[in-house]
């Protein structure tokens, strides 16, 4: 069997480019190490950092008392804000861009600015808020650095992506479910309410949780906007403090106190994070 | 024919009422509905305009009273009330383009990793997921992390270079570990999921044909990867990669903690810089003088137009491979 055809068939690869070949995954898998490596770095420092100062009172005082009790309840409340704000706007947008006419060309550019404004810097989004709340509440009310400038900065963060991952949510509901609805005499309205968004609800909100862990750990939109509090905020119109504007004020604080309490924040701070993202990624991964 | 009425009198009022009733209702509903959904699709697109018209505004004195001059400017010194915007555009194309280096290639392998059979798909599925969870993290914990463990790290390193390469310019100054490497070190770390979702996204879609008829003619894993499955991904890559460099020029909280902060422009790498949005974050709440303020708003100014003119080029590139998949 053995004539000159099938020895020519089976001709090992040159070696060189067996070697390409071979190099090349091998290369391949060193870079995406590489890739995963920093990640762990970054889980491990804050955790053996932060862990260690863990107390119970951090979570009860403020950060003159070397707690962070303030700054959680700031974030919560702006985040609040922001979601309120946000949510119902961004999923109407979203429903705008996948149900009324997606193809017009008005509906595209709807969706092209909105994407465009995903892209804008958090700094930029910072300054403009600063110029349309609190110059302007400075100017007509009396108050002007407040948690609720901080919010409106965190909502125009959070308002394109959720708008952008509901219309990608409900692209995925099944056009038949669309035309039975037509097809019995419902409505748009009806449609859209009673069948489209209960479809697409839990892939909506996985959306709307991850724009709202983006929002927590958002430090450049507040800078300007919220300020920073080390004591109690008295109400929703005085500077406030939260955890990503105190882990950037007292990074660099020469107090060892103060340096733990950045750790253990940041490891708080992750921690909120990661238990929003861990369950709703690994939701939207097991979907695709 | 008046029995030809009667006949359809009934009928017509049957209709009629069941039009008045449910129908009508749910028309309003209908009508109302839709004007709620396109007035809240105005919002981001009012948002997005009344930004741009708000930083020009504020922009606009400084505009007039520095001109162009402005952008070529290289000194940038409060006391002196001497502004230039050269370092801080050096600063921050310059410390982005060096995370770009280090990121493509490291996104690359992980999208052609992740989306080639060179490993079990359950394995594939946890380094995907792995990448795309440093997204989650916020960027002032990256800062934090840069502050207290890259920079450490890399200070040594960056020594050795100065000790033995000090005669190349870009390693010519003493290293403090502060500087536009390492901003854009951290940088690469922190654009490597978009750059490596976005290329993985686009080589899963390449189709199967081009790779077998290429494996079919004889050539390797690595020879199809470069001679046809990238040539045929390059333009989504490079939306990704565009995508990714408008996040890295925007990125503030990061590259504020580790870049040193001092406005020069130097060849070394080592060398302090200063990106126009962490001047932004440590300057604009205390800027007293309206022609620092104003100075300020100009590179805002800089800032929106470079980061909308790599975002619409990204946008476009994407949509013109996505037109491309479907025909």
């Amino acid at each position: 069997m053995q004539d000159s055809e099938t020895t020519n068939l089976t001709t090992p690869l040159s070696w060189i480019r067996n070697f390409f070949d071979r190099g090349m995954t091998v290369l391949a898998f060193i870079l995406t190490m590489i890739g995963v490596l920093p990640l762990m770095s970054v889980l491990w420092n804050i955790l053996a950092k932060g862990f260690p100062g863990l107390t119970a009172t951090m979570f009860t005082k403020p950060i003159i008392d070397d707690g962070f009790a303030n700054a959680i309840v700031g974030t919560l409340i702006m985040v609040t804000i922001a979601s309120l704000l946000s949510i119902p706007i961004g999923i109407a947008t979203g429903i705008y861009l996948s149900e009324y006419e997606p193809s017009s060309k008005i509906n595209r550019t709807v969706r092209f600015l909105t994407t465009i404004l995903t892209g804008v810097p958090s700094i930029v989004v910072g300054i403009f808020t600063y110029d349309i709340v609190v110059l302007v509440s400075k100017k007509l009310f009396n108050f002007s650095y407040s948690a609720v400038a901080g919010g409106i900065g965190l909502a125009i963060l959070m308002l394109p992506i959720i708008a952008l991952t509901t219309e990608e949510v409900l692209k995925l509901v099944p056009n038949t479910f669309r035309l039975a609805s037509a097809g019995l005499g419902g409505s748009k309205f009806q449609t859209i309410s009673r069948i489209v968004l209960p479809t697409a609800l839990p892939a909506i909100s996985t959306g709307v949780l991850l724009s709202i862990a983006r929002a927590t750990g958002e430090t450049a939109p507040l800078l300007f906007t919220a300020l920073f509090a080390q004591d109690w905020a008295e109400n929703l119109l005085s500077p406030t403090g939260s955890l990503p504007v105190l882990i950037f004020n007292l990074y660099n604080d020469p107090d060892p106190v103060k340096n733990q309490l950045v750790w253990t924040a940041s490891l708080f701070l992750l921690g909120i994070v990661l238990v929003v993202n861990l369950p709703a990624r690994l939701l939207a991964n097991r979907g695709r | 024919m008046s029995s030809s009425q009667d006949l359809f009198v009934p009928t017509t009022t049957k209709n009629n009422l069941s039009r008045q009733t449910s129908p009508s209702k749910a028309d309003r509903s209908d009508r109302s509905f839709r004007y709620l959904m396109y007035a809240a699709s105005a919002v981001p697109i009012a948002l997005l305009l009344l930004m741009g018209w708000t930083v020009l505004e504020h922009a606009l004195p400084a505009v007039k009273q520095f001109g162009l001059g402005f952008l070529v400017g290289r000194e940038w010194s409060v006391p002196d009330l001497q502004f230039g915007a050269l370092p801080l555009i050096y600063g921050t194309i310059g410390s982005s383009l060096i995370s770009l280096i280090i990121a493509i290639p490291v996104g690359l392998a992980v999208a052609i990793v992740t989306s080639e059979d060179l490993l079990p798909q359950s394995l594939r599925s946890i380094i995907a997921f792995t990448i795309e969870l440093i997204a989650a993290i916020p960027s002032v914990i990256f800062g934090l992390w840069g502050f207290y463990t890259l920079v450490p790290l890399l200070r040594p390193v960056q020594e050795f270079l100065h000790a033995k390469f000090g005669f190349i310019p870009l390693f010519s100054t003493e290293p403090s570990g502060f500087g536009l490497l390492t901003a854009g070190m951290l940088l690469a770390i922190m654009i490597l999921p978009t750059l490596a979702a976005v290329s993985r996204e686009v080589l899963l879609v390449v189709p199967g044909y081009l790779r077998t008829g290429s494996m079919a003619l004889g050539a390797t894993r690595w020879e199809t990867i470069f001679k046809v499955v990238l040539p045929r991904a390059f333009s989504g890559i490079v939306g990704g990669i565009m995508l990714a460099l408008g996040r890295a020029l925007g990125e503030t909280m990061a590259v504020t903690m580790v870049i040193g902060n001092a406005a020069t422009i130097s060849a070394s790498l080592f060398e302090p810089a200063y990106s126009i949005p962490s001047i932004l974050a440590n300057q604009f709440a205390e800027a007293q003088d309206d022609i620092h303020l104003g100075a300020l708003a100009y590179l805002a100014l800089i800032l929106f137009v470079l980061t909308l003119a790599v975002n619409i080029g990204a946008v476009g590139l994407v949509r013109l491979v996505e037109r491309g998949e479907k025909s």
